[in-house]
């Protein structure tokens, strides 16, 4: 009979985070990209919750509690100025969003 | 095989399966439906991990709330520019390489460092001790979130804001 140990969770959520990350690199959509930005935070907050677990401390979920209402703000404003974007610029698409450019 | 292993793998394969899907597919709305799937997914994992009540929020928030202003924008910007929004990826390469780089150097810290093995038994009742602690110890930012959530609906709205 064997448990799993909190090393097999943490591999869960770094596979996680890496399939996030390589979304935010290789996605040309805006919208793409927020979505991979979404799949990282879920890995960060699989992570806090199973450190939480294995050392039987409920702070590590009090955090986890927070990061997930933070997220959900961060997600709206983001969203919010990709629609914003999209009427200025008249696309979604990163790589045509120079206006920064000197 | 014990039921915690069935468990860890079903939703292991579940969650790994639906964030490639959202990461390769072709159309930006399958990939939000697979990006709700894994949410899901998520949310089963929490549950597996004795948060219950943080399953709960993360239905609720996640996916509930975030499939649901995603799904908007997508339909908004569509409507706007009149055809469908397909997404082509770039730099497949790179994006393998950097992700793999980083995925391996995490692992390399996971394998090295000293992590308890055994789960130990938790007596009390997570979710009273989490609202106990989320209104003592942690008021302060509890508060603090609640002025920052009234922040992020004004900033949506002022973006957001039809043009004059």
């Amino acid at each position: 009979m064997v448990a799993m140990p909190l090393s097999a969770w943490l591999t869960l959520a770094a596979v996680l985070f890496a399939i996030g990350f390589f979304g935010v690199v290789t996605r040309r959509n805006t919208i793409g990209i927020l979505l991979g930005i979404e799949l990282m935070l879920n890995a960060v907050n699989i992570n806090l919750v199973a450190f939480a677990r294995y050392n039987a401390d409920v702070v590590g979920m009090v955090f986890t509690s927070f990061t997930i209402p933070i997220t959900v703000a961060e997600v709206a404003l983001g969203l919010a100025i990709v629609i914003l974007i999209f009427r200025m610029k008249r696309t979604v698409v990163a790589d045509h969003l120079d206006i920064l450019r000197g | 095989m014990t039921l915690e292993v069935v468990v860890f793998w079903g939703l292991a394969m579940l969650l790994i399966g639906s964030a490639l899907s959202v990461v390769l597919t072709k159309n930006l709305f399958h990939s939000v439906l697979w990006l709700a799937l894994s949410l899901t997914a998520t949310a089963g994992i929490f549950l597996a991990l004795d948060a219950e009540f943080l399953a709960a929020v993360q239905l609720l928030l996640y996916a509930g709330g975030v499939i649901t202003i995603v799904v908007f924008a997508i339909v908004v910007t569509e409507r706007l520019v009149g055809d469908r929004i397909t997404q082509v990826s770039r730099r497949i390469v790179v994006g393998v390489v950097l992700a793999g780089t980083l995925m391996l150097a995490v692992l390399r810290f996971v394998r090295i460092a000293d992590l308890p093995v055994e789960r130990p038994v938790i007596a009390v009742d997570v979710t009273r001790v989490l609202g106990q602690v989320l209104l003592t110890e942690f008021v302060l930012p509890f508060e603090l979130l609640a002025v920052l959530l009234l922040v992020g609906l004004l900033g949506a709205l002022y973006f957001a804001r039809p043009e004059e």
